[in-house]
């Protein structure tokens, strides 16, 4: 009953503001022109998208515009903002701390996005040979429903140096124990491996049901012409799940970038000597430990400006809005 | 290949065809998969029945050693401080009830409101006709592409300027009016809708409003059922903004208290069982929402699903 879902849900195109903006050109121009039946619309209309306006207008638009001129004042909160120019990103430019945490972002973004797609995408492509079990399906995504506190408290009960049960597995096994989130070289893999495990399942079932939209024939030809399986996977599944793997990377990198419970949590303070003291955290710090908020609205503005940087990038790298398949 | 040359059937049934020895590596590794998914999750119920001293003494025991559901006790404050201690509690309390409250208070109103009002909006934007209607839907999705990050630090010295921090107000405003991605989400599947049965209503005098309350959001039911999942599961994991805005015990969700519970038990020796049922505890609720909707949520993340 419930797995009867409609087509149309299970997929629409993704949500791009241009896949968007042409299928509002098709609606207009299918569209009978204004008739009688829609003459007082535009009130009921207007009253309709009101509540969502507002909230655009003043929980997204306003905070954009707030968050940008902030980033060039000096703000401590109770005394009004003080407009400094460009000093804010002059500091940051000399900030060692900040480019410390830039490169620990990256370092966990890179593992995180390495890492999680590649078993994303291996569980994703096995899950769809063997089995459409929803039940497996389901048990995969487990670690999707649970917040990311809850991830980074199990795991690091499940780490702990003495009484963790995977200590102690490696104890057996090698005959030493690790320190895992507490030392400094570990500590950013450790909480990248936690974000997989949090992350992947979901990321697999995204790809899973890419996987289904290639049409079947298409791998049984290959399969007539003899093509193994290595082959087929690199010339016909990854070019025809193309466009929904960047999707995915995308998806994936914007949120590592963004992580910020898993990390505070797994290793409070940034970790040992500040190894991993991400972005969000150390944003977080200048806000609300030093009141810094200014300062910390500048370093936003980065992340921002990175985020552009990196998914503008990927898009032109991977032509994710571009399919094989028609 | 022989076996190429009889007509394929349409359900492909290729995978006699391979060697085994690929199926059962697959079979072993997705099997390992589920483990490393589940594992955590027996483990955190096994410690969470042990006791805090005989998992000193025995850490790798499979089941729950010295059981006791002592650790659940504390948590939701119904243990008295000398039995927690005795426990092996470490008299760090955490009274879970209240956080449980403030959590279904903040995910079940902020979803309701989010939904109901991208619903209308998404109404709007599906079936009514009027001047700029495209426009203000491109402009709604550039929201998409705003890192929550950039307006939190703003929208928290915007809810202080209104007075709001330590309110479920402050805590829920932001989240409960608009969201990009349920308007489109909804927009489209209204389109995918045939107009008949509204042109029909609206011919036999029905007005707008009607045709919105009483066909169209009854038709739109199965995606306004996946979105309201998505999002009350979406709010009551979220960490970030509840720990700018709220400091009292009176609204803290559960993710905040949890983390409070970890920083307030000792570095040296942690209530692990008491953690672990808290831990629990907080993930319970969506564990039993899984186990009603799980067909519906794992088949809702297509590609709508992506947030």
């Amino acid at each position: 009953m419930a797995s009867t879902i409609p087509r149309t849900e299970a997929a629409p195109a993704a949500p791009t503001a241009r896949a968007a903006r042409r299928s509002a050109r098709s609606v207009s121009s299918r569209s009978v022109s204004h008739s009688p039946v829609h003459r007082g619309d535009w009130r009921l209309a207007w009253l309709l998208i009101a509540p969502a306006a507002v909230g655009f207008a003043i929980f997204a638009v306003y905070p954009l515009l707030r968050g940008f001129y902030l980033s060039f004042t000096t703000f401590h909160v109770l005394s009004p903002a003080q407009w400094t120019g460009l000093a804010n990103y002059r500091e940051l430019i000399h900030d060692g701390t900040f480019w410390s945490s830039v490169e620990v972002t990256l370092y966990f973004v890179g593992m995180s996005v390495g890492i999680g797609i590649f078993f994303a995408l291996l569980t994703a492509v096995v899950m769809h040979r063997l089995t459409r079990s929803t039940v497996i399906r389901g048990l995969v995504l487990l670690p999707f429903l649970i917040s990311g506190v809850v991830a980074a408290l199990v795991w690091s009960w499940m780490l702990q140096s003495q009484l963790g049960i995977i200590n102690i597995w490696l104890q057996d096994l090698t005959g030493h124990n690790f320190l895992f989130l507490g030392s400094t070289g570990w500590a950013i893999p450790t909480v990248a491996l936690i974000n997989v495990w949090k992350s992947m399942g979901y990321n697999a079932v995204l790809l899973f049901a890419g996987l289904q939209m290639i049409p079947t024939d298409v791998y049984e030809a290959a399969r007539l012409d003899g093509a193994g399986e290595v082959r087929i996977f690199r010339r016909i599944t990854i070019p025809l799940l193309r466009p929904v793997l960047a999707m995915v990377v995308i998806l994936t990198i914007i949120s590592s970038f963004q992580v910020f419970d898993i990390v505070q949590v797994a290793t409070p303070d940034g970790g040992t000597a500040n190894s991993s003291n991400v972005l969000p955290l150390y944003i977080y710090q200048k806000a609300f430990a030093q009141f810094d908020f200014g300062y910390a609205s500048t370093m936003s503005v980065a992340l921002f400006v990175m985020l552009l940087a990196i998914t503008f990038l990927q898009m032109r790298l991977t032509r994710a809005g571009e399919s094989d398949l028609n | 290949m022989a076996i190429a040359l009889t007509p394929a059937p349409r359900t492909p049934r290729t995978a006699r065809r391979r060697p085994p020895v690929g199926r059962i590596l697959a079979w072993t590794y997705l099997v390992g998969v589920l483990f490393i998914t589940v594992f955590p999750f027996y483990w955190v119920l096994r410690t969470a029945l042990s006791n805090n001293f005989s998992l000193d003494i025995h850490p790798s025991s499979i089941l729950p050693t010295g059981f006791t559901w002592g650790g659940f006790e504390r948590v939701l404050g119904i243990s008295s401080q000398a039995e927690a201690l005795a426990q092996g509690g470490s008299g760090a309390s955490v009274d879970l009830a209240v956080y449980l409250r403030n959590s279904l208070i903040y995910a079940s109103v902020l979803t309701v409101c989010v939904v109901l009002c991208s619903a209308m909006a998404a109404y709007a934007f599906a079936r009514l006709h009027w001047r700029g209607r495209n426009l203000v839907f491109s402009i709604f999705l550039c929201a998409l592409m705003i890192p929550g990050i950039l307006t939190l630090l703003p929208n928290f010295v915007f809810i202080k300027d209104l007075g709001l921090i330590n309110s479920f107000a402050g805590l829920i405003l932001p989240g409960a009016l608009f969201s990009a991605f349920d308007i489109f989400f909804l927009r489209q599947f209204m389109m995918s809708l045939s107009t008949e049965i509204e042109e029909a209503a609206i011919l036999d005098g029905a007005g707008r409003l009607t045709v919105l309350f009483r066909i169209v959001l009854p038709m739109t039911a199965v995606p306004i059922t996946t979105l309201t999942l998505l999002t009350f599961i979406n709010t009551w994991n979220d960490y970030f903004w509840p720990l700018l805005v709220a400091n009292n015990q009176q609204v803290e969700p559960l993710t905040l208290g949890l983390a409070l519970f970890k920083q307030a038990s000792p570095e040296t020796a942690p209530d692990w069982s008491g953690l672990m049922a808290a831990t629990l505890v907080a993930a319970l609720p969506m564990l039993v929402l899984f186990m009603i909707f799980g067909r519906r949520i794992v088949n809702s993340i297509g590609f709508s699903g992506l947030r």
